[in-house]
């Protein structure tokens, strides 16, 4: 087994912080802004959050997603995470991670952090161009991200991510050069590089009904291609649509969602996958809070991925993985489909060494609708559920 | 039973919108047919269709009961008729079971091309024709103007049209009284053998066919043998009754009355609407004038999305037919869209309704091509051969000949617009004929123009050009030879035959840009560039391409993201559902039809 795929075996947990001191335009996910007041009794849902849920462990992964988790105090963050550890164990080599913003990230917060365990940090860094970090309503300039970084590494942290966002529309080919030269010259470890995406709800959609400018796929092709290209020959590799770093560098709880492997899950809007079951906690934040307060877990919908459909799944999370997915039955059932003939011919996806890649990452939403609507071949006996779990 | 003459039969002829349905919803609740509880809003629409569009497209009939002014007690039998001149067949047979026509007017718009073609309609069979002037609460109403408009075409006084508003219920006393005092009793002689003539008929799940009859001599009583005089089959009148509007069965229906009969037969084709009734052992000698069936004018392949499908297609088209003998259709077979039917129509609106009924009733998702009409071919040895699809249209080298179906077209406008009206029919090779005034401001425009002309924009761009105002009836005018070819569209390099058109020679490179332009941005991008051109035998007219989609990838999928985005892709999955492979290349089937719509501007 490929060490991407061994990461189906690996347990991991997610914490969701949904505090920021605003809200970016373009976000789509569960936070709230001025609303600091709260930090203290979210974090005692979280805690209990955690006590309700089934022991597991130990985990190979811990991951502080947001909203923003470098918002609320340090010392917060590692309370939670001294929760986890206690219900849950943490393995030796634990990779524990935490969402930051340029402008909360101080030496003296670094430091902390560091000896509170957390060993990996990704920066929302966006862009070093300032026009289009305004447009994204971000509170930081260029400079920060660089001390940012710089702060990161003065305190030991040994993975330093930088998260940038492209095709903001009044971005230029020469604005994103820069924004990559610069990023190259923070020597992080590891980048994310995402188009920028118009989400329905957000007031960036309104913004672009009401006449706005539209990122233009084209050019978001454009300067995906810039960065495949400048990324590259600075020494990181791409190993999924979105995201490039240096050997060893890969986010272990990301690559543990990709392998199919489980992930519990805490705070509002917070989705798992454990024992053959995709669940997802209630989004709102007061919701979220009443719910663990009248002593229930805040559950708000579950689907079951068994049979057919874990087959179907393992291609889905798996195909964004440069590394896709090892042969077995799925894939042979998307080769052999009229659609994924196609496909084939077109160049975007291709066997290769036993396994099945996409080659054209930027068409893998083909690949997958593809894979959503493969039948289960003749033959195809569904596991009993003992099988399964 | 009625006594002959204290019945009353009528239809209401008017034009789409100017409140018909609301006059019959009107006389209803005063002859107290329906009360205001049971009243819904336009109760003979019945079908969703019919409410929806807010028009009448299966004709409907309803008695009603009256206390004229004499005191005496009178059945008033509504037959209501259909107002777009898609369904003018229909029209024609329910005037054929009436003494008289109310033609309502609508006070603002005056009087439009299918509602004066209604009128003709009834005035040619003989009937009694009271003009009422609908609508005189609207601020725009301006019926003197009206009325001047029907002197011109009636003639009369114009102090004598009745004016209301169906919607506050003015007038409508008044009118009721009129058609008392002013529509004739019905003629039929009560001791004769039966005649009943089938003005209608429909077929209901539980009891079969059900037909609407007028006895025109005689009468006609329950469990009666009846004979029908041109199948010559033989049934039983297992029920007969009235529409009050619910069916309420009686044991006899006498001279002059109008109801419904009930044989026990499943098969709608069995009774022929336009048949004559007559008793089974004393048979009459001599049908009544039956009505010729009605011709369909535009043709379109209906192809399910889903090849699987053909069956349910069928079935749901036999099933559709059983109400509609109007629709036609034999299985077509298409290179790029595999198996379906050829279907037949009454016109635009009715291919429309066939359209939605098929795929909101029975559940069908459909490709339907660009509609075209039936077009005549002289083969080199002499033959003639009638094509309904542009795919069948032998290579030049096949054929000596084509000819094109015309029709005759009457536009009704204000004088203003004439010029930008000539200019529109010139653009469509139509010949302009006869222009005779209504009045001081509206003219009556007749013209001949290829029905091909037509069958696609033409109404939307009559109506653009003149803000609305202009109105249209046509009626078919034979066959002329004209200069044709046929347009091919190639995808990718193979032609697709269902964008194939038979299109004037002098029109055919303007046709082939437009046909290009238009499915470049019909047809989405794909994995590959896909050029599309437009050839005339073999030889290229225009050509364009669809660029390769460079970028289709969501930018985050972690593990907050699985469920939402495998859902947001399934939606995507459904959406190209609707899309049709043809070769390797993905096309809406919007780009069937709208390929082909023109607009005024260009």
């Amino acid at each position: 087994m490929s060490p991407v795929d061994a990461m189906v075996d690996a347990r991991s947990a997610y914490v969701h912080i949904p505090f920021c001191s605003s809200i970016c335009p373009y976000c789509d996910f569960a936070v709230v802004a001025g609303a600091d007041d709260m930090i203290d009794r979210y974090a005692a849902a979280v805690v209990s959050e955690i006590g309700m849920a089934p022991e597991w462990g130990p985990l190979d992964s811990v991951y502080f997603g947001g909203g923003t988790p470098s918002h609320v105090p340090p010392s917060i963050l590692g309370r939670i995470l001294s929760t986890i550890e206690n219900r849950h164990g943490l393995h030796s080599g634990v990779e524990i991670s935490l969402e930051a913003n340029p402008e909360d990230f101080t030496e003296e917060r670094a430091f902390e952090l560091r000896r509170l365990g957390f060993n990996r940090v990704s920066f929302g860094a966006q862009s070093f161009d300032g026009a289009v970090l305004e447009a994204l309503g971000r509170r930081h300039g260029p400079g920060q991200i660089m001390s940012s970084v710089a702060a990161a590494r003065g305190a030991g942290m040994p993975s330093v991510s930088v998260d940038l966002i492209f095709g903001t529309p009044l971005e230029t080919d020469q604005s994103w050069d820069r924004t990559l030269q610069h990023t190259i010259e923070a020597n992080p470890d590891h980048i994310s590089c995402y188009a920028l995406t118009v989400e329905p709800g957000t007031p960036l959609n309104r913004a672009v009904i009401g006449g706005a400018e539209a990122p233009d796929p084209d050019v978001q092709a454009d300067r995906y291609e810039r960065a495949e290209a400048r990324l590259g020959g600075a020494g990181y590799d791409r190993y999924e649509v979105s995201n490039w770093c240096r050997p060893d560098h890969e986010c272990r709880y990301n690559l543990t969602v990709w392998a199919q492997g489980q992930y519990e899950a805490y705070g509002n809007g917070a989705h798992r996958f454990r024992d053959g079951m995709r669940s997802r906690n209630v989004r709102r934040l007061d919701a979220y809070l009443s719910e663990i307060e009248s002593g229930r877990r805040p559950i708000a919908g579950a689907e079951p991925v068994s049979g057919w459909e874990t087959e179907i799944d393992r291609l889905f999370v798996g195909l964004r993985r440069s590394e896709g997915v090892s042969d077995g039955p799925g894939v042979q059932s998307l080769i052999g489909s009229v659609e994924g003939r196609l496909l084939e011919e077109a160049g975007v996806i291709e066997m290769s060494g036993g396994r099945l890649v996409v080659r054209r990452p930027l068409l893998t939403d083909e690949v997958h609708r593809a894979v959503l609507g493969l039948a289960a071949p003749i033959g195809w006996v569904e596991p009993s559920t003992a099988d399964n779990v | 039973m009625t006594t002959q003459a204290r019945i009353r039969n009528f239809s209401i002829i008017a034009h789409i919108d100017h409140g018909k349905s609301t006059l019959a919803d009107r006389l209803l609740e005063r002859t107290g047919a329906v009360s205001e509880r049971e009243m819904r809003e336009q109760v003979l629409d019945t079908m969703d269709l019919e409410r929806e569009r807010g028009i009448t497209i299966k004709a409907q009939t309803v008695r009603l009961g009256h206390v004229g002014e004499d005191g005496e007690e009178y059945v008033l039998n509504l037959i209501d008729t259909p107002g777009h001149v898609d369904f003018s067949y229909e029209v024609s047979r329910s005037l054929a079971a009436c003494e008289g026509a109310l033609l309502l007017i609508d006070a603002a718009q005056g009087v439009q091309a299918q509602t004066l073609a209604n009128a003709y309609l009834a005035i040619d069979a003989g009937l009694e024709v009271i003009p009422a002037i609908n609508k005189i609460d609207l601020v725009a109403a301006d019926p003197e103007r009206v009325a001047g408009e029907i002197v011109n075409i009636l003639g009369g006084s114009a102090d004598d049209i009745v004016r209301i508003s169906a919607k506050t219920g003015a007038g409508v006393e008044e009118l009721l009284q009129r058609l008392v005092e002013q529509v004739p009793p019905p003629a039929g002689d009560p001791n004769a053998s039966l005649r009943a003539l089938v003005f209608d008929s429909y077929y209901d799940a539980y009891r079969g066919v059900v037909c609407y009859i007028r006895v025109v001599d005689g009468r006609l009583g329950s469990g009666q043998k009846i004979r029908l005089m041109a199948s010559g089959e033989t049934h039983d009148a297992n029920e007969i009754g009235v529409l009050t509007p619910s069916a309420k069965p009686v044991t006899n229906l006498g001279t002059g009355e109008v109801g419904y009969l009930i044989t026990g037969v499943k098969e709608i084709d069995r009774i022929k609407v336009g048949d004559t009734l007559t008793d089974a052992i004393r048979p009459a000698t001599e049908p009544l004038p039956g009505y010729s069936e009605p011709k369909p004018m535009v043709f379109s392949g209906m192809f399910p999305t889903d090849g699987d499908d053909f069956e349910r297609l069928r079935e749901a088209l036999e099933k559709l037919r059983l109400n509609d003998a109007s629709l036609v259709y034999e299985p077509e077979s298409s290179r790029a869209l595999g198996f379906g039917f050829r279907c037949g129509f009454l016109g635009l609106l009715h291919m429309e309704i066939v359209r939605e009924r098929l795929e909101r009733e029975y559940d069908l998702d459909l490709v339907a091509t660009a509609p075209s009409v039936a077009y005549r071919v002289t083969l080199p040895n002499g033959s003639v051969k009638e094509i309904k699809s542009p795919q069948d249209l032998p290579d030049s080298g096949g054929l000596a000949g084509v000819a094109e179906p015309y029709v005759k077209i009457m536009i009704l406008s204000p004088t203003e617009f004439v010029g930008p009206i000539m200019e529109l029919v010139t653009n469509h090779r139509g010949e302009i004929g006869n222009m005779s005034y209504l009045g001081p401001e509206r003219v009556e425009l007749d013209c001949e123009i290829p029905l091909a002309e037509i069958v696609f924009g033409f109404f939307d761009q009559l109506k653009s050009r003149t803000r609305g105002y202009a109105s249209l009836d046509y009626e078919p005018a034979g066959y002329r030879e004209a200069d044709l070819v046929k347009v091919d569209i190639l995808l990718n390099g193979q032609p697709v035959d269902a964008f194939s058109a038979i299109v004037h020679k002098d029109k055919a490179q303007e046709y082939g840009k437009s046909m290009t332009t238009r499915l470049r941005s019909l047809i989405p991008r794909q994995l590959f560039d896909v050029p599309i051109q437009a050839a005339i035998g073999g030889r290229m007219i225009s050509r364009e391409t669809v660029k390769a989609k460079r970028k289709d990838v969501i930018a985050k999928c972690y593990g907050g993201d699985v469920t939402r985005k495998k859902k947001l892709l399934q939606k995507q999955k459904e959406g190209k559902k609707r899309m049709k492979m043809v070769g390797s290349v993905e096309v809406p089937q919007e780009a069937f039809v709208a390929a082909l719509r023109v607009d005024d501007d260009e």
